[in-house]
This record gives structure tokens, sequence and C-alpha cells, in this order.
């Protein structure tokens, strides 16, 4: 176990630099960014160089790389144009994010697994065909759709909610946009928990628990679900990172200043360090978030072992 | 603050469940005398001279008060914390401040207060965006040389003589140089400023009707009014809190749910129902913006005799009165000069300077166009940014309207790059291959800057590099002229040549507009299209 655990940490090095890399070179394909501070006017040369200077961007990009990695691991994820460092950016954005991930997440779990095994359970009943109708329509419309619908309904039309999160972005004020953000996901989590449970409800371990007459309670909680679970933890898994940087749409829609809201400034901004930055670390999140699925299983499944 | 946050979650959570109202209604989270604003992420630190767009402009024009002002309706230069600017020759001026003025946290304003925060504006050392501000002052070109590093710290030409005056000697005439020092890069700036430079940027103190009770950066700000203001125009509400929106959408929404108060830039998809929704609280005023197409004068096919026929052609082309009725719902106006109307008629403003050259005539465009040789390249590629506004939909429209009166589907297409820096980048680099977007807000309401940075040889806005010694002698001339209106008259005679010359292509004049809650009242936006806080009264 130590061993396997150790094995994937050191995998995540190379794909760790790859990353960084790749994602530094796309941002600074992207141009000279200096030119956008300026607004419809034209640097005065002197000023531009300076701060050319003073952002590192004279010197060559490989050069530039190196730099910027040599920091990182002093913890100096360098400083955006409008002069904060981006760790203090990081740290008023990841903990609004990570609380509308866990919004999403809860939802997934709770309203997902729940609705998967009483459909699992009931196929072919009026319940499981209504569910699945439902989770079509869900997969099937946009998230902006989604977000921008209930926003307008629950926030303007029925006045239960605000439309938009506050600065502090409390976690009652998350559950809608979390709602959204999750629906996706959550009508998958539904429908794949649904299959594997009508799948295993045949196997000949559920079988045998029910001719030793054990309750049902128990051969669906401890026998049936445990076992069906292992897909849709995998599932969940990987959601965590998609998430997280994937809440632009909805983070923009409900002006939430997470992530989302960095990264998409930081790539209007052509600001690499801002980008790089924030993009290491969910690349970080979703290879943390893999290594411990991967180590689920073997809690989920005794079958599963790691050397 | 956390705690509490955890009880409203409760209720809200509950609310949610049982389906009762939660959050809805008048929220305003800073009392009753507050009005909450929508704002956006300021892109510079929030320096007077680093400041040059509009967001972190809002908030200079509440904490600052200059030697001048721009009265919020007339646009006209007022003395405010000026007692007298003299100058007998309108290239040395003596500056009288007015007694009894302070900051914010107590200290007095004197001469040294200006001096000071000129000289660190100018200085090439404190990378000051809008240090150009300063180069018409004698020694700019030694604190901020164009290559290599300063020589001097100071600028020459500025000198305080007593603790209440100053002088300024400019490097060459200039008799509307009091005016532009409503310009908030002309801010005093206190002592914190130089002594504690990252306290004050975190918290900025000036000495304008408000003052920053707590500033969290990317997402709001409070400003609350400060009560000794000594200026005229006090606070008629308890304060502002600017909230940061990334979407002008969401901050609608918030409007018209009560959630929000003010929003300054109504979005372009919601200006249909805009009337309706908000029940009449919905301005939409001039202000002192211009959009023109410029042309790539670095490239040989757009500098001849024949292409100057092909611009004008392209100007007549475009149906203003149409685009801006439908893209635009009547927020801009077809332009018929290279100004604003916000200059008014005494400030150099022209209606129909540009004459036939902007009406919309298919028939003499084609004509024309003809005339002088074809589109150059065989194809119009208006370059515009793709990343706000709405630029696709009018260039779109633009071509359209180009392609039907040239009776040729090909004639134009739109060029769009991906972000703002971009766009500059390639601008800069002069990699234009036809007309580009150009965009120019004033900064000052004077008709000099509407001409002289845009068309004026060499200058730091003129980006299709634009060159008339026509035009040039004129505004040189208009420049040293003492007296204002024969200054307007020779501004106005080179408006002319660019006119004849078609430099530009002017588009259409912009509006600011603003949505408002049913709680505030007096809601007013100045020339700079930025909300006018002090007059708005709450409840």
């Amino acid at each position: 176990m130590g061993r396997y655990v150790l094995r994937r940490l050191l995998q995540m090095i190379p794909v760790f630099v790859g990353a960084t890399l790749l994602i530094f070179l796309m941002v600074n394909v992207m141009g000279d960014p200096i030119a956008g501070l300026c607004g419809e006017r034209q640097c005065d040369p002197a000023t531009a160089a300076q701060l050319r200077r003073d952002f590192g961007l004279d010197q060559p990009v490989w050069q530039q790389y190196l730099t910027y990695m040599g920091n990182v691991f002093t913890g100096d994820f360098g400083t955006a144009f409008n002069g904060q460092p981006v760790t203090e950016l990081m740290a008023t954005a990841f903990p609004v994010t990570i609380r509308l991930t866990v919004v999403a997440i809860l939802f997934e779990i709770v309203i997902g697994i729940t609705l998967g095994v009483l459909t699992g359970l009931r196929r072919g009943r009026p319940v499981d065909t209504t569910v699945l109708i439902l989770t079509l329509v869900v997969i099937s419309v946009p998230t902006f759709v989604t977000g921008l619908l209930l926003q307008l309904l629950l926030g303007v039309e029925w006045g239960w909610i605000k439309p938009s999160v506050s600065p502090a972005a409390d976690f009652g004020e998350l559950i809608v946009p979390g709602l959204v953000l999750a629906s996706v996901s959550l009508a998958y989590v539904t429908r794949l928990t649904r299959t594997t449970l009508a799948e295993n409800r045949r196997s000949d371990y559920v079988r045998t628990a029910i001719a030793k007459g054990l309750p049902r309670r128990r051969v669906v909680g401890r026998h049936l679900l445990r076992n069906s679970l292992i897909p849709v933890v995998t599932f969940i898994g990987a959601d965590i990172g998609a998430l997280m940087g994937g809440a632009i749409v909805t983070e923009r829609i409900f002006n939430i200043h997470g992530v989302g809201y960095q990264l998409y400034q930081g790539i209007l901004r052509q600001n690499t360090q801002t980008v790089v930055g924030f993009v290491t670390v969910l690349v970080l999140v979703f290879l943390v978030a893999n290594l411990l699925v991967d180590l689920l299983y073997a809690v989920l499944d005794p079958r599963i072992r790691y050397a | 603050m956390r705690r509490a946050g955890r009880a409203r979650w409760a209720v809200c959570a509950a609310a949610v469940l049982t389906a009762t109202a939660c959050g809805s209604g008048a929220g305003a989270p800073g009392g009753a005398g507050v009005l909450t604003a929508s704002w956006g992420d300021p892109q510079n630190p929030l320096e007077p001279a680093n400041t040059n767009e509009v967001q972190g402009g809002k908030v200079l024009d509440m904490i600052f008060r200059g030697l001048k002002r721009y009265d919020p309706r007339t646009g006209k230069a007022e003395n405010m914390l000026a007692e007298r600017i003299d100058t007998a020759d309108s290239q040395n001026f003596t500056v009288t401040v007015k007694d009894g003025w302070r900051f914010s946290n107590g200290e007095k304003i004197t001469a040294k207060s200006f001096v000071d925060a000129w000289n660190y504006g100018a200085s090439l050392r404190n990378n000051q965006k809008n240090a150009y501000f300063f180069g018409y002052i004698d020694g700019y070109d030694k604190v901020h040389p164009d290559t290599g590093t300063q020589s001097a710290d100071t600028l020459s030409g500025l000198k305080a003589t007593g603790p209440r005056t100053f002088t300024v000697r400019l490097s060459q005439k200039f008799s509307t140089f009091p005016d532009t020092l409503g310009y908030p890069a002309f801010a005093p700036l206190p002592t914190a400023f130089f002594t504690h430079h990252a306290a004050w940027l975190s918290k900025p103190v000036g000495n304008g009707p408000y003052a920053i009770q707590s500033y969290t950066k990317g997402s709001a700000m409070d400003l609350r009014r400060w009560n000794a203001y000594p200026g005229p125009d006090k606070a008629r509400n308890d304060g502002v809190t600017l909230l940061v929106y990334t979407d002008s959408n969401t901050a609608y929404t918030d409007v018209l749910a009560g959630n929000l108060d003010l929003v300054d830039d109504v979005p372009a998809t919601q200006l249909k129902n805009v009337r309706t929704d908000l029940d009449g609280r919905y301005i939409n005023t001039p202000a002192g913006i211009i959009q023109t197409l410029a042309f790539p004068y670095y490239d040989a096919k757009w500098n001849t005799a024949g292409a100057r026929k092909v611009r004008t052609g392209l100007s007549m082309a475009i149906n203003r009165a149409q685009i801006t009725e439908t893209i635009f719902r009547r927020t801009r106006t077809p332009a018929t000069d290279w100004t604003s109307p916000v200059l008014g008629t005494a400030g150099g403003f022209q209606a129909g300077l540009c004459g036939a050259a902007c009406t919309y005539d298919p028939a003499t465009a084609r004509k024309l166009v003809q005339e002088g040789g074809g589109i150059p390249g065989g194809q119009v590629k208006i370059t515009y940014n793709a990343d706000t506004g709405s630029h696709k939909q009018w260039v779109d429209a633009v071509c359209n309207s180009i392609n039907n009166a040239l009776g040729n589907d090909t004639a134009c297409v739109g060029n769009p790059i991906g972000t703002f820096a971009d766009f500059r980048n390639q601008i800069s680099q002069h990699r234009m291959q036809g007309p580009f977007r150009a965009g120019w807000q004033m900064d000052y309401p004077l008709i000099q800057n509407f001409l002289q940075p845009l068309y004026y040889t060499n200058a730091s806005s003129n980006d299709g590099t634009w060159s008339n010694p026509q035009f040039d002698r004129l505004v040189d001339r208009a420049n040293a002229e003492t007296d204002q209106p024969a200054a307007v008259r020779l501004f106005q005679q080179a408006e002319g040549v660019v006119r004849d010359n078609m430099a530009a292509i002017p588009l259409w004049y912009q509006n600011g507009s603003a949505g408002y809650s049913a709680r505030l009242s007096h809601v007013t936006l100045n020339p700079f299209s930025v909300p006018v806080y002090d007059e708005i009264k709450v409840g």
C-alpha cells in the first residue's frame, strides 16, 4: 500500500511539469500582455519596457518558465497585473470554489445515489421511467440555460433567493449555484448507479444473500450497493477536479468570485502568472483526487489489493 | 462575521426547503442610507496616475478632488481646490491652492501635496501608466526618457513657491492646460502614499466626499460619506458599496430583484426591455465617447490619393442610423463629426461637420470606391477584439451595410481577435491590414483631447500613424492661442483637415446608460459615463 502510494506520487511529477509547461506555453502564444494595460493608446515605450522587465517578460520563454518554476517551489506564484500576489488571489478564490464544489458533490451523492438506488430497484416501474426522462432532460440542457432559468425564476420572479452570491459566499447562498453546477453530473450519477445496481442484482452473491434469508435492507446496503458504488466513486472522484475547474459558467452567472472568475480574468488580461498558478493547483487537485479514488476501491471491495 | 454568515445559511436553507422568501427585497448590506452599485475589478493598482480605465476611475472620482473638477452636467472645468491659476504667456502658470482643505486622514493639503504627487506620477521608476499626462511640463524628458534611465527625480518645471502656491513651466505653449487639471492623474496625494505605500494601496486615502471604509480586492469596496469634507459637493447619501460583477447581465438581474441599487452598464441584450423592466428607472445620456474606424497608414496601399476616396466611399456605405437603432437601441447616435456632443457647441462640437461623407448614400459610395481604384487588397477586413462589448454584432452589421451598398457579398468581413491585449499588441506592432476598431473615451472635455492624441503626428493614440503637416500646424497654433473661442475655431479647422482626408471613419457617439432600484432618486451620469454618486439620494 505505502509503496503504491509512493509510486503514484512519483508519477505525479512528470504530469505536473508537463501540464504547467503546456499551460505556460499556451498563455505565452497569446502574445505580449503589456499592450492591453494602457487602454486605447500606445503604452509609452519606457514604461512598457520597464513593466516587461519587472514581470520578466523580456527574457526568452524557457528562461521565464524556469524562473517561474523555481519560484513556485519556494511558494511564490508571482504577481498579477493589479499588483496582488497570485497566492493572495488563490487564498480568496479557492475557499469559495471548494465550498461550491462541496455543495455540488453533496448533491451528487445524496440525490444522485438515492435516485439511482430507487430506480435501480424498481426497473421499468413508473418511478424509473419518470427519473430516466428527467435525467435525460437535465443532461441535454446546457448548464448556462439551467443556471439563467433558475436565477430568473427563483431570484427575480419568486424572490426565494438572491440572484447573485455576495462576496462572502456562504454555504447557504451556494445551494442553488451548487445544484446548477452538479445538475449534469447528478443525472449521470443517477443513471450509473441505476445501471450497475440493476446488473448486480442478478449476480450470484446477491442471490446467495437473499437465499440466506438476510433482511432486504442488509442485502441492498451491505452487498449490493457496496459493490455497485465502485464505478460511481470513480466518476465522482474525477468530477471533483472537473467541477473546480469547470465552474467558470456557473460562477459567471451567479457572480461567484472563485477559481473560474480568476481564470477568466487571467485569460482575458493574458496574465501568465495567474493562469498558470491556478491551473497548476487544479492539476494537483485532480491528481490527488484520482489517487484517493483509487485508494477508496480497496475500501469498497476487499478483493482489490495494492502492492 | 463568519458566525453571522453561518446563522444566515441556516435560515436560508430552511427557507429554501419551506419555499418562503429569503434574501430578496431591499438588500442593502451597509445600512439604510447606503447604496450598492455595480463595479468591475480595476486593472491596475489604484494610484491616480496609474488608473486609465473607468472602473478604477469611479473610485478616484469619489475619493479625490483635484485643482479643477468637470461639472457633472456641463462638463465645464471649474475650480475645486484651485483658488486661481494665473498665466501671462500660456506657458508659465502660477497655481494657488485654496485654504482649509484636508485629506480624510487629517493631513493639510498644501502646494507640496500636488508637487510631490505630480513628480511621482511622472517618474519612470514608478511605472505609472498615465505618466504622459505630465509630458507638457518642462523636464519631463529627464524624469521619463523614452529609453535608458532617468537623469532626474523631479520635474524641473514644477516648484512649490509657498505653502499654498506652486509654479508650473511647460515646455511649449498650451493655453487650455488649466482645464486638463481635472483629470484624476493630477490629484494631490497625502504623505502616507509615499511613506506607507503598500498600506495606502490596500486602503487608499484621498480628499473627496467619500472615504474608503474597507476594500476587499477583486470583490467589493465600502465607501462612506466623509462628514468633514470641506467641498461644496458633499455626499447626499451615507455611502456607496461597490460590488464587483463579472457579467453585467448578473448585475442587471440583481437590480430587477432589488438585490442591487445601481447598474451603470446595461447589457446590450437587455436594452430591448429595459424601459418596461425598470419602469422608467433607466437613464441614457451622452458621454464623451466616440467610436471610429481607423486605418493603417503604414500600409502603402491605404496611403494613396485613391484610398482617400475609398475611405470616404466606405464611410458613405455605412448605414449608421439603422445600426444604432437596431443593435444599440439608441444608446449610440450616428456621428457627424470627430468629437462628442458633450463638448457643447462652445467647446467645439459641431454637428454635421462631416457632411455628406457621413451620410448613407450607397450609389455615391459605390462610385467613390470605384474611382479610388477599388478596395485595397480586394477586401475590407475590420479588425476588432471579441472579448468585450458587443463589437462582433456591430462590425458584422457595418460589413453587411458595406456589402449591400457595394453590391458585393465579400467586400467586407470582420476579423476578430481573442483578447484586448492581443488586439492592442497587434496594433502597436503595426500588423493591421485594413480598418480597425478605435474607441476613444475623452480624458477631459476639451476638443483638443479628441484631436491631438488621435491624429497628431506620432501622438500616443495615433495607432494608424496618420500624419498631416497642415493638421499639425493648426493644432500647434490652437494650443498657443490664449483666446478660448479662437482656439476652438482653429481646432475645428484642424478637424476639417481630418474630414477632407477621412483620416478615420466616425461611426457613432456612445451614451452612458444606467438602471437603478426604486430606492434611489437623482441618479445621473457625468460626461465620462460614471454615475454622479454624491448626488444620489437613497430612500
